[in-house]
Order: C-alpha cells, then structure tokens, then sequence
C-alpha cells in the first residue's frame, strides 16, 4: 500500500497528483529547484525536498537526486507527473531499485516505446497501421517531419518544406532533443498536413485488462504543441471508434502494458489512421477523459500500481469535455514566451458546480520564469453537449483575469468560437489555416478611455480630478497595446466627461467605468499592477494596457543595426560570424530560452560588423547581441 | 454644532430668471477668456507649433501632474487696456510631483513674449502669492525681454522681478527656471537669479549682450551658442544646472527637480473633507439681478462648507453682517459675510471682535462681500461710524491670519476695504461675475456729481441747464457702471479672476491648501483701536 508519495515534478501536474494524494489519505511529498521554492505545489505537499538549481538538468531531470529525496522524505513510492523523467526507463529502473514502488509502467515498456522508431515497429507488428520512416538523406518529397525519437511536447520537432532546410533543421532538432531528453536521435515521417491528432487513453491492470477509456481530439496545436483538447472526437464514427480501440487496446497488449496510457493517431479525412506513439504517462490532456468518464486517472495510476483489478468494464461515458491550456505566451509574436509576475490569476467559475475545472501551477502572485514551460494552466469544461462545453469554456478564458503576463487567451477564445472549430472541422494546420496566430484589429479605444478615466479616479482628491478654471485643453493618455499606441483624451467638467472616443461615461471608479456606446452600456473591470509613474500595466477585462510614461527618458544613442535579445535565455549556437554578409531575415543566432528555441533573425541585410556573446552566455532581454551594418543602398 | 438649512425656491420664477442672468454673463466670461486663450492668435501659434515648440499652456497642462487640478491666475489681466487680455503670460498654482508651485509661463506667441506693464504686474502678483504661501515658483521662459515702446512704465519698475526672485530664494521659497527660448539682457537674470535652471539645447539663448552688441561694444565677433546657448552655459559657464534634449525633457527635468526639493507643508493638514448638504448649482439662481435686493449670504455657506454646518458667531447682534466658523475643503475658516448690505457700528464692532477671535485661534478667514459701505447719516455719524469702521479696518489691516475674500455682488466704499478688499491684501480675491465695485453706486455717484453741480452753479448765481445735468448723469452713471464691472477690474490685477460661483468651493479648497503650504498665525498685535 503506498503512504507516502514523492511527486517527482512541479507546478500544475505536481498540484494534480498532491489533489488526489489528498482524496485518498496518502501523504505527498514534494521537490522544489530554486526558483520554485514558494511555488504552491511546495506549499501543498506534506513535505519537500530541495533539488538545488534551476535548470531542469540540475533538478527535476536528476533521476539520483530524486531517488534520494523519496528516500530521504521516507516515501514509498514515485509519481512522475508527465515531461522532465516521466518516460524515462532509466528513471524508472532506479526507482524499483530503490525499493520504491513506481507509478506507471515497467521500464521495459518505457524503454521501448521511449524510442518512437522501436514503437513503430513493435505495433505494426501487430497490424496497427504506422506511417512509413524517411531517410533523412533520402527524402523525395517535402514536406516531412523531423521528430525526436525521444520526443513528446514538440520539442526536437521541425516541419521541413524543402530539401534545403532539411541538414540544418536536422542539427537543430538533434541539438533540442539532446538537451531536452538527452538522447539526439531524430527520424523522419511525411507530414500529413490536413490531420486530425486523436489518442485512445488505455488503462491496464497488472491482471491484463485493458480498458479503452475513449478517445481524445488534440488536433489544434501550436508548434506541434497542443493547445486545446477534448474527448469525445467530433470527427470519430462509432465505427472508426471502434477500430481505434481496437488498436489501441492491441497495441497496448502487444507491449504488455500496465498502468495508464495513451496511444497517438493521426487520422485523415477518408477515415485512415496511423500510429504515431505510447505515451506512457498521464497525458497532460486528461482531464477531459476523467470528465466524461467521472473518474480519477491518477488515483486508478495509483491503484494499479498497488496492484488492484479493473472492473470488468468501464464506466460509460457521457456528455463533452474540452480542454484549452493556458500558456505565458505571445501569439502574435512566434510565441513568444512571457515572463514575470503573474499578478491575477482568476477564472470566474472555478471548481463550483456547473462550473469549470482549472489545474493550474500558478496562482495569483506567482513568478513565471524562465526555466520551465511556460503553461499557466488547464481550463476544462464539461457539459452534455459539445456546444454547450466550449461555449462554457470560451466564456470562463474570456473572463479570466490574467494580469501581468502576455497570456495566448485571446487566441484559444477566437479557436473556441471560430465557426470551423464549433463545426468540429478541426486539424493539425488549424491556426495557420484560420490565420488565428494574429490579433484581430479590435477597438481597445473604449478600453482605454476606461483605463485612463480609471486612473483619473485612483488619483482623485477631494477636489475635481484635471480642474481648470481656463480649460484650454484635455488629459490625454497613452497607452501600449501590443504593438500598437492607443492615446485618447478625456476632460472632466461639469456635465460630465467630454472625450474623443465614441462613448458616454455612465460612472467611474478606481476599479471599474462603465461607458454607454449605442444605447449600450458595458462595464469594463479595470486593473492597475505596478508604479504609475513608470509602465504600470492597466489590465481592463482582457486587455492588457502599458501605461506609457508621459516623459520618456532620453535615450542614449542606440547603436544602428543592433540586434538584442528579445526575452531573457541562453545562446545555443551563433550563427554568423564578424564580417560575413547577410540577408534581412537570416538567423544570427539561436537562443534557449524556456526550453524553447528562438531564432534572432537579421531585421536587415548587411555586413555583420560585431557578435557580443557566444555560445552558452545567458544574456538579458534587451541585451545587444550582434550589430549588423546596413549596406549602402 | 449648526447645520445650514435653505429657504430657496428653486422653482419660482424668481430663481429661473436669476440663473438665466447669470449663466449670460458666464458666456461672456467664457468669450473674455477665450481671448487670453488664443494668445498671439492661429497664424503665431501655427508658427510656433511648426518650430516644434509648445504653448505656454500646453507647457504647463505638461508641467502639472496628470488629473490633477490647476487655477489660473489673472487671466484677464489687460483687459480692457491696449495690450492682448491676458498680458503675454500664463500664471496659476498647479501641483508638480505632488508639491503645489506657482507656475509663471510667458506666453511667446504675443510678440515673443515680451514683457509690457500689465505682464509686470501680472507677474509680480504671482511672485507675491507664491512668497505669501511659501509655494515654489517655476518659470517657464521664453520672452523677448521688454516690449520696448511701453519701456518707460517697465524699465525701472521691472527690476522688481529680480528682486522677487532672490528675495523669495531667501526666504526659503525655491524658484526654478527652465529657459524654452529667449531669456537676453535683463532676462537673463531671470534664470540668473534662480534656486535651479534648466535649458534646452539649440533652444535657449541666456546672454545679456547678443552678438551685434557685443560686436558694437569691444569688436568681438562671437554667436548666439558661444554667447548663451545651453549646451555653453551646462558645459562652460555653469548657468545651466541641467541641459534638456527639448522641450518636454525640460519639463521632465523641471518635475525632477521639484520631486527633489523635499517641501513639506508647514500649516496644520486638513480634516476629512466633507461636501456641502446643498448642490453648488443652485448658487446660480440665488444672487438677484437687481443688486439693490439683498440676499441671505447663509444660502451661499450652505454651498461652500464641509457638510453645510456653520456655527454662527453673534448671530443676533449686527445682523448685517453674518460671521461664524465652518470648515472647506477640511480647512477651518472664519466666514464673515454681509448680509444686508449695509455696514453699521454693530456690525463694525462684530467683524473686529470676529477678526481677533479668529487671529486668537489662527483661523483663516473668507470674507464674502456684498456691500454698499458703511452707514451715512447724522445719527450714524453721531453713534461713531467712523471709529467703528475704522476699528474695523484697523483689525483687517493688521490680521495676520490667511484671507480670503470673494466678491459676490456689490462692494462698494469704505465697505470695500472693511471686507479686505485688494488694497487689504487678502491672499486670494475672486470676483462672481456679476460683482460690480467703485467708490459708491453709478446712479449715487452720478446724483452726487449733480448735487454738486448745482449747488456750485447757484452759488455762482448761474442758471442750471437741467437738459445738460441729465446727459451729464447718463455719462458718469455709463462710465462708472463700465468701470466697476468684473472684467474691468479684473484687467487691472484687482482680483485674481473672474470665476464661475459654481466653482466657489473648489477655488477656495485649491487656495486653502496652497496657504497651508505655509504656517498659519494669528496677529501678536494691532494697531490703535479708536475706542
């Protein structure tokens, strides 16, 4: 029977485990880096172990010193949560040979399907249909897919159009998976373009049963990463259902397979379907299984690992469940992740009934760093039909308040409502398809007017806020939206303010104004984080205003052509060198940065004249990092 | 404690046509400011704009902390005169980084900003009001120095602003500033004179000599940069203490600046503020427009005091004038208020009582005036009235608490200054717009004239050309009434504005909490009370 249980991981998925340790009375442990030394899950645990650093490397992807913490906190048994070690056989063995009971499934299982070439392999053994392996140095037709053997969140994955590209995107994907899993191996698979991303979750007792717990949608992704999932599939026939269980449930067999699971599909529209994995973890998509089914993954996880028997059968599911997953992340900017204090985290409705289901790592205050994957949170929904779901799930993002972070909201509430999306017609090009990834051109000027006149009231004395006994002009106040300036002007009188956005101002306080447009009058919540005087960020409903200062500091001479760092990272690879010549758009270098890559590309052609940093240098957001001279034109 | 209660009808015709009065005369007001506004008028600020310079106002609108509120001062100075209404120069309290200043702005879209006698006094009334309240003064400066046909009535008097300036850095009232343009020859101890200054570069130009005189005076050939530019003075002559990249950065600086001054009020801070029970709208309708027909100056406390509470001091001895204690805007004030005009010995002896009790407690004092003077006649004359007003005047005169004074209606004679009129120094005097002031009543001082006129032609044994007497009349009772009207003698610095009644509250709140920039005592002594 496991007591104690070391939770072998942070943030949301360490808080998900801690849950259901705490439903069934068994006391969970957790560890920390340093960063995350306040962190919630730290907080909620009964004890915890500190792993000292803060790169994974030297923390939560250190199989000894977690085998030491379990044992050092008396634990008896390790859940891995899902990433860092959680499909890492070697981790696996160390446990069991600890002593200690292991989670999930026997690391043979998790060694062979670990190596996503094997995998294929083992299951078309047994008639699962798998796409065909490419030869990186044989590849006839584009575009393909580069994938790390080792692979899972998208990372070491690379959509390759021409042969060009190819050695290239080759080394990088070689390079992510080395330094995310440890193991470079990368193969090649033709890129189905138009495919629906659908997985079968398998539970497996160690008695073999074999339940097939449905099948989930995840074909909306970003970057190969998915951001909003939900079980059932709109697009699976109770036909192909049942062929997809069928293989799944062989394919789980076929490799003896204990525990929870998931097996990956792609499917097409002609109703074909090829294995892509095993993962043999808890996915981070399970909430929406555990909604229709009303079950407890991690507890079965648990029980498994105890040694208990499914019941003959499963549950019998009901009703829709959808999934959106929260990320620190700038669509509109190649996804940029975002960094810093998280000083709202609110989604109206959370846990209460007929509410919506939020796991989350963070909470109000917390500080997102650089470390670690930038996801904020799941927000899940479940209603008895699908419309009803996302319509529940569009609305509670919609009201969130997530303030302090740029957050990929607004994208995942405009995929929730697109009308291809509510038709089910979805795919794994989604947003490119949809041409979601950029803002629409909204009016924030109502927005803004609400800000300021909000501002205007956190300012107020006793007396009449911007007075004048001679008025000769308005306050006027600008705003950063994005990229974009917002200014509007506002002037108090007796009759009320006078503005130049189409609106009538109804009332206004420190925290909220509401404004009449057309007949209409809309309420806008307004929040102020950070110092007024310099870059507070006004957050009114979803949208994220900066306040820009009136008196802009003069600004030492920039030095023309100079590329800086746009978020805080690492350099991995400097890709020119001084003197070369290069075109606008070209790479300069590469920079890790939340266990991602981003490229810093030329903003023009010209001769490289200075490269500052090297390989391995942390460097700041805004640091210079190489200056290119502009060529005489 | 005594709550105000209010008898006015807001529905009677009475009322209706009073407002309608008064509301006409703010459209006047509003077309009066419109011209200080306008400043050189379109084509001098266009070009001024195209220079890439601001206005002197949106200089101060940028100078002032954002939402927050600014009294301009005198911006009706000139008027009537032959200089642009507004004298070239924009003067107001407003509050930088949280600290009130007194912000002087020449306006250079008049002529360069050059100085002619009505900017003189216009800024000289700011200098006294900020070394009055011990608020630090900021110069935002471009000028062309004097406005050189009217040089005989600046020259000797203009040495004034130099001797404000130092005389305010002495007292311990700081002064800074920051030079847009022009600041040559005497101008240029504008900023020599100052606590702190700040130029902009390729814009300022300090210098007391400019090249062709310097050129006339010892044959050097030199420049405007070598000789005054602001990079010279950071750089070489130490004038400039802070070189600004432009305008807005100057003002920046100027913000730093005072952020860094470390002011703290040295009067007692205010209590909480409360509004009045009573809607200041209604003050509109309140002042008759027939001056002859009085009215209760408590309906107008109950709409300028904290809660509308008044505890009146004396309330059945001299009813004539009203006096009693309140606070505005959480300030403690002692209010005396004419009520029937008319100022008698009982009403003389109450104020100067009043005036000692509120010295005797350091309470400041607002004087509201509606007044046709002191009582004339034979048994009035016999009863004292002239000692008694002038025990009165004497405790005015010599009170050393804050006043206020706001003139509501009529403020006519001795009444004027028994009321702290101007010449009493009151440290803010606003007018209402309907407010009318001079030695007595047109249609008195015209009756007087012809009373006059008469008897000396009867003496005379002349006849008496009674056609002549009524033109006579109608032309002093015109010129009077033209000259004791709120625009006339605003234009001549005998107020600090003409304001709308509605703002009464938060025009006396704005200067309350400016005085208390100061300290607040009472009188040690008084002159000799004619007993």
């Amino acid at each position: 029977m496991i007591r104690k249980l070391l939770v072998a991981n942070r943030g949301e998925v360490a808080r998900r485990v801690i849950r259901t340790c705490r439903e069934l009375g068994v006391s969970p442990v957790a560890v920390f880096s340093d960063p995350d030394e306040g962190a919630p899950h730290v907080r909620e645990a009964d004890a915890a172990v500190r792993l000292p650093g803060a790169a994974p490397a030297d923390t939560y992807l250190r199989a000894d010193l977690l085998v030491a913490a379990a044992l050092a906190a008396g634990a008896d048994a390790v859940h891995p949560g899902y990433g860092f070690l959680s499909e890492n056989a070697a981790f696996a063995r160390a446990v069991l040979d600890a002593g200690l009971t292991w989670v999930g499934p026997d690391p043979g299982v998790i060694g062979a399907m670990g190596s996503k070439v094997a995998a294929k392999e083992r299951v078309a053994a047994v008639g699962v249909p798998v796409l065909p392996d490419l030869d990186p140095d044989a590849v006839a037709e584009f575009p393909v897919l580069v994938k790390a053997s080792a692979g899972g969140g998208g990372r070491g994955m690379r959509v390759v159009r021409s042969r060009a590209e190819l050695a290239r995107q080759v080394e990088s994907a070689r390079r992510e998976a080395e330094s995310a899993f440890g193991d470079g191996t990368v193969f090649c698979e033709p890129l189905l373009e138009r495919a629906r991303h659908v997985e079968v979750q398998v539970l497996a007792d160690a008695h073999g049963a074999v339940w097939a717990l449905g099948e989930r949608e995840c074909s909306v992704q970003r970057r190969h990463q998915k951001i909003i999932e939900e079980a059932p599939s709109p697009a699976v026939t109770p036909e192909a259902r049942q062929r997809l269980f069928d293989a799944a449930v062989s394919a789980a067999r076929a490799i003896g397979y204990v525990g929870a699971g998931t097996v990956e599909f792609l499917c097409t529209d002609d109703g074909a379907f090829h294995f892509l994995e095993v993962n043999t973890r808890l996915q981070v998509e399970h909430p929406v299984t555990e909604e229709v089914f009303g079950l407890d993954l991690v507890a079965w996880q648990l029980a498994i690992a105890e040694g208990e028997r499914l019941p003959d059968e499963p549950p019998a599911p009901r009703g829709h469940a959808v999934e959106a997953r929260l990320y620190a992340e700038d669509p509109a900017h190649d996804w940029r992740p975002s960094s810093g204090t998280l000083h709202r985290f609110e989604v109206p409705g959370r846990g209460e009934p007929g509410g919506v289901r939020v796991d989350s790592g963070v909470e109000d205050g917390s500080e997102v760093g650089v470390h670690y994957d930038p996801m904020l949170a799941k927000v899940i929904a479940w209603a008895p039909t699908r419309r009803a779901a996302v319509r529940k799930l569009a609305a509670a993002l919609e009201r969130a308040r997530l303030h302090g972070l740029v957050t990929n909201r607004d994208l995942l509430v405009r995929v929730l409502r697109h009308p291809a999306f509510e038709a089910g017609d979805t795919h794994t090009g989604f947003l490119d398809q949809h041409g979601l990834t950029a803002p629409p051109d909204v009016d924030v000027r109502p927005a803004a007017l609400a800000a300021a006149l909000a501002l205007a009231e956190r300012r107020r004395t006793d007396l009449p806020p911007g007075w004048r006994n001679v008025p000769s002009q308005p306050q006027r106040v600008v705003f950063g939206h994005g990229d974009q300036e917002v200014a509007v002007e506002y002037r108090h009188t007796r009759a009320g303010v006078v503005t130049d956005v189409d609106a009538t101002v109804v009332s206004a306080s420190p925290d909220a104004v509401t404004l009449e447009r057309g007949g209409v009058r809309e309420t806008f919540p307004v929040a102020v984080h950070g110092d007024l005087a310099d870059g507070a960020v006004v957050e009114v409903g979803p949208v994220a205003l900066v306040l820009r200062p009136r008196f802009p500091e003069p600004r030492a001479e920039g030095v023309e052509g100079a590329t800086s760092a746009p978020m805080p990272g690492t350099v991995v690879r400097v890709s020119v060198e001084v003197g070369q010549r290069v075109e606008a758009g070209a790479e300069l270098l590469v920079l890790e940065a939340m266990k991602m890559e981003h490229r810093v590309l030329a903003a023009h052609g010209g001769v490289v004249e200075r490269v500052l940093v090297e390989a391995g240098r942390q460097v700041g957001a805004g640091e210079v990092l190489a200056v290119v001279e502009a060529e005489a034109s | 404690m005594s709550t105000l209660r209010t008898a006015l009808d807001t529905r009677s015709p009475g009322y209706a046509a009073n407002r309608e009065a008064l509301l006409a005369k703010l459209v006047e007001l509003d077309a009066e400011h419109a011209k200080a506004l306008a400043g050189g008028g379109s084509k001098y600020t266009a070009r001024h704009h195209a220079r890439g310079k601001l206005l002197a106002r949106e200089r101060v609108e940028l100078l002032v902390d954002p939402d927050s509120p600014f009294l301009e001062l005198s911006p009706l100075a000139a008027w009537g005169t032959d200089y642009p209404v507004g004298a070239s120069v924009v003067t107001g309290i407003g509050v930088v980084e949280g600290v009130e200043c007194v912000v002087v702005a020449n306006d250079p879209t008049v002529r360069g900003g050059a100085s002619n006698p009505w900017t003189l006094r216009k800024t000289f009334r700011a200098n006294d009001i900020a070394l009055a309240n011990r608020l630090p003064l900021i110069g935002l400066v471009e000028s062309a120095g004097a406005d050189l046909p009217s040089q005989s009535e600046i020259f000797i008097p203009g040495g004034r602003a130099f001797r404000d300036l130092t005389r305010l850095s002495a007292a311990g009232v700081p002064t800074i500033s920051a030079v847009f343009g022009n600041a040559t020859a005497g101008g240029a101890y504008v900023p020599g004179t100052s606590d702190y200054v700040i130029m902009v570069k390729d814009r300022a130009k300090v210098f007391l000599g400019g090249p062709p005189l310097v050129k006339m005076a010892t044959g050097e050939e030199s420049d405007d940069e070598s000789l005054g530019g602001a990079r010279m003075h950071g750089t070489t002559s130490g004038l400039a203490d802070f070189v600004a990249e432009d305008e807005v950065d100057a003002i920046r600086l100027t913000r730093r600046v005072v952020a860094r001054l470390n002011r703290r009020k040295l009067g007692p801070a205010p209590k909480p503020v409360e509004p009045p029970l009573f809607d200041e709208e209604e003050l509109l309708g309140l002042v008759p427009t027939d001056q002859r027909v009085p009215f209760d100056p408590r309906e107008v406390i109950a709409r300028l005091v904290d809660g509308s509470r008044f505890d009146e001091f004396k309330p059945d001895y001299g009813t004539s004038l009203v006096t009693g204690w309140a606070d505005l805007h959480g300030y403690p004030v002692g209010v005396l208020a004419n009520a029937r005009g008319v100022l008698f010995s009982e009403e003389a002896q109450k104020a100067t009582q009043f005036i000692q009790l509120a010295n005797a407690s350091d309470t400041p004092l607002l004087f509201l005036q509606n007044t046709t003077g002191y009582m004339v006649g034979a048994r009035y004359e016999q009863g004292g009235i002239v000692k008694h007003g002038a025990m009165m005047i004497n405790a005015v005169s010599n009170s050393a608490v804050p006043h206020l004074t706001v003139v509501m209606g009529a403020s006519y004679g001795a009444g004027n200054y028994g009321m702290c009129g101007r010449a009493y120094d009151p440290r803010f005097l606003f007018t209402w717009p309907n407010a009318k002031s001079a030695v007595m009543g047109p249609a008195q001082l015209a009756g007087v004239l012809s009373i006059v006129a008469r008897q000396s032609a009867a003496a005379k044994g002349q006849p008496y050309d009674d056609e002549h007497d009524a033109a006579m009349r109608r032309m002093v009772e015109e010129q009077v009434e033209q000259q004791s009207l709120a625009p006339f003698l605003s234009g001549r610095l005998y107020d600090d504005g003409v304001i709308d009644p509605r703002d009464t509250r938060t025009v006396l709140g704005l200067c309350l909490s400016a005085i208390h920039s100061g300290p607040i005592r009472g009188a040690d002594g008084y002159g000799v009370f004619r007993m």
